[in-house]
């Protein structure tokens, strides 16, 4: 048993509590496991999800166990028939999906890389998120979807996307941003047990970090951001793995002795405005965090909201880091460049703050 | 003839609601009685009626645009579909969705839908449901969509998936010759729709759509093996539509008067009346007196569209979610 340290709190009430250092991968496949063990309902669909059959037999291999393994194992357990692998068919499966849900199952969909969400997005914008609108509230639609986004393992422009902000920019989907192993337990499972589409956005880099995540079953309630570091001079706001690279930034500029607080939005749709405006009241000054691209983002999102609600509290205009406006790029040096670094974060709060 | 005197008696008392409302709602929204779009499938009534024939309120359907015809062969009221054309509150959806979402999923109604091709994937998934649950012999999926959405990826992923999965559904093919204006010799590749069927391993299955009898035999035969737990089934049916692709829509422009003079002269309603009077199956007087019932009720659907309230403003913001933490409302 370990438990949390005081520089890298999980949220409230998790100081102290029995858990354990995990890595994101096994938590995110443990998660799943209790899951479909708590409810019959949930199964799971996906390419390549147990991965390979024996042609003779006609048993799963579970080659793959899942795009990064994240399943693996699960087949065994499970069987063929809440394990199901997909043929490569986004818009076939992901409306399945829904046809599923509409109809009484839980169904939880791993779309593989977060860019293949285009290839599905008809079933996901006029059925998933619009049906119990447009029905007038007769249906609900309890269906979670995830996928890996995220710059900086050399997967190029059509492997790498963050653009979460359009699925945020859909009534009727949920999107949340786990950033460590103790937000994507509470996050995966939430998503799971709500009755809305939710969409879990998993950034690649997080996948092999590890950190704290407690032993109990809890949900991290949607529309919650909190707190990753206390501070008092400049608000750094991190979503996905932005809010590592804000720790970071934070820790960087501890040293020249600027005491920057740090939110971790947590949950993209809904959002958790108070704590932007709490924090912002605090600080006086903010600066926003996002890999995404710019224009019409979670980013510029964040930004309107303090401007209309924190103005008369900054002492600064709102800064954003976010990616260049362009696809992102194979090369090393130039998805380095592409991605918002810490030293990019320290650079536009000296800057902001007046500091040399 | 192997259907019942009930079951003949649904088949006309459906295949004429289909007609008479289509009819009244277009007359209607030409009025301007309807708030919106409006796609009518009179010409079309075979096919929905002899596979809904077969169904129960455990089996679930997937419509399209030109939807009516399915609502009311599931087993949807006249009064809350014309009320939700008019977009009133006492309407199917609250009159939240209109012509073309109108949906019911207590008869297992899975919606009317507004993007071609969209609803396909649906039926599959409430198959997947049943395969799931194992009672895939009370419920299956059938997916009605037209030679349109026979070019739309997703239906050949569907096919595909409803395939491999061996799922429960009947892709139901209503080709009446036009997606839209577009002749469907123009834009499918294949004398018959249907033939694509064999490409992804199940049986495709061309019938007469204008004759409700050989569609009730080929649906009755596609459902009883989706109920046994042997697949799926593609049934493509050749039908006509009377009007144009939405209420303003002037046939003139791209059809013959030939064309729809030789279609009306299949007629579905006239087929039906016929065969079962050659047949000596059913007298004039009983299909009189379902004709009469039918123009009641269309009175009745209208008089209580047009007299049903305007939903409250406030609804604007409802069941956009379950639950949401957010403000729904607009930003002033």
């Amino acid at each position: 048993m370990t438990t949390s340290q005081a520089n890298n709190p999980l949220g409230p009430g998790y100081d102290g509590v029995a858990g354990s250092e995990m890595r994101f991968r096994d938590i995110f496949r443990d998660t799943l496991r209790a899951e479909m063990n708590r409810d019959d309902d949930v199964f799971l669909m996906g390419e390549d999800i147990s991965g390979g059959f024996d042609k003779d037999t006609k048993e799963p291999l579970d080659a793959w166990g899942g795009p990064f393994a994240a399943t693996k194992g699960l087949v065994q357990e499970f069987g063929v028939e809440r394990i199901r692998d997909a043929p490569i068919s986004e818009a076939g499966f992901v409306g399945a999906a829904v046809g599923s849900a509409l109809t009484g199952m839980r169904p939880v969909v791993d779309l593989m890389y977060f860019d293949f969400v285009t290839v599905a997005f008809d079933q996901l914008l006029s059925n998933a998120a619009k049906s119990r609108y447009m029905f007038g509230g007769q249906t609900k639609v309890p269906l979670t979807l995830f996928a890996r986004s995220g710059a900086g393992t050399g997967h190029a422009a059509q492997h790498s996307e963050s653009f979460y902000s359009m699925l945020a920019h859909i009534p009727g989907l949920k999107v949340v941003v786990p950033s460590d192993p103790y937000s994507v337990k509470g996050l995966l499972a939430a998503a799971i047990r709500d009755d809305d589409p939710v969409f879990l956005v998993n950034d690649k880099k997080l996948i092999n970090l590890t950190g704290f995540v407690p032993d109990e079953d809890y949900v991290i309630e949607l529309g919650k951001g909190r707190y990753m570091r206390r501070g008092t001079d400049v608000t750094l706001v991190g979503m996905s793995y932005t809010s590592v690279v804000c720790q970071k930034a934070a820790e960087q500029l501890a040293e020249i002795g600027i005491d920057a607080e740090v939110i971790d939005m947590m949950s993209l749709s809904p959002f958790d405005e108070d704590i932007l405006i709490e924090s912002v009241a605090k600080t006086n000054n903010v600066v926003i965090v996002d890999e995404d691209t710019p224009r019409a983002s979670m980013s510029s999102e964040f930004a309107a909201i303090i401007a209309d609600k924190a103005f008369d509290h900054l002492d600064a205009p709102v800064k954003r880091v976010t990616s260049p406006h362009s696809p992102v790029p194979y090369n090393s040096a130039l998805e380095q460049a592409f991605m918002p670094q810490p030293a990019d974060v320290v650079g536009t709060v000296k800057n902001l703050l007046g500091r040399e | 003839m192997d259907i019942s005197k009930e079951k003949l008696e649904w088949i006309y008392t459906t295949m004429y609601r289909i007609r008479r409302f289509e009819e009244t709602m277009l007359e209607q929204t030409l009025k301007g009685n309807s708030m919106g779009v409006a796609h009518t499938s009179d010409g079309q009534e075979a096919p929905p009626t002899g596979i809904c024939a077969h169904l129960t309120d455990k089996d679930w359907i997937g419509s399209t645009h030109r939807g009516h015809g399915h609502c009311i062969s599931k087993g949807l009221e006249t009064d809350k579909m014309m009320a939700e054309v008019f977009g009133k509150a006492t309407g199917q959806c609250g009159g939240k969705g209109g012509s073309m979402h109108i949906s019911d999923f207590s008869k297992g109604m899975l919606g009317a839908n507004g993007i071609v091709g969209a609803s396909i994937p649906l039926a599959v998934g409430a198959a997947l449901t049943a395969k799931l649950k194992g009672i895939e012999h009370e419920s299956v999926g059938v997916s009605f969509f037209g030679d349109g959405a026979s070019s739309q990826g997703v239906l050949h992923e569907s096919m595909n998936l409803a395939s491999v999965w061996k799922l429960p559904v009947i892709f139901a093919c209503e080709n009446n010759g036009y997606a839209e204006a577009t002749p469907s010799w123009y834009a499918v590749s294949a004398e018959d729709i249907a033939s694509r069927a064999e490409g992804y391993g199940m049986p495709g299955i061309v019938v007469d759509g204008m004759d409700v009898f050989a569609v009730y035999d080929a649906a009755g035969e596609a459902i009883a093996r989706a109920r046994a737990g042997e697949g799926p089934t593609f049934i493509e049916m050749k039908t006509y539509r009377y009007h144009g692709h939405f209420h303003a829509d002037d046939t003139s422009k791209y059809r013959k008067p030939e064309e729809e003079e030789f279609y009306k002269k299949l007629d579905a309603i006239k087929h039906f009346e016929r065969t079962v009077s050659k047949q000596k199956l059913m007298t004039e007087k009983k299909m009189k007196s379902i004709r009469d019932s039918i123009e009641q009720e269309m009175l009745h659907a209208v008089e209580f569209a047009l007299n049903s309230p305007m939903p409250d403003i406030s609804t604007l913001y409802d069941d956009v979610y379950v639950n949401y933490s957010n403000p729904i409302a607009g930003l002033r």
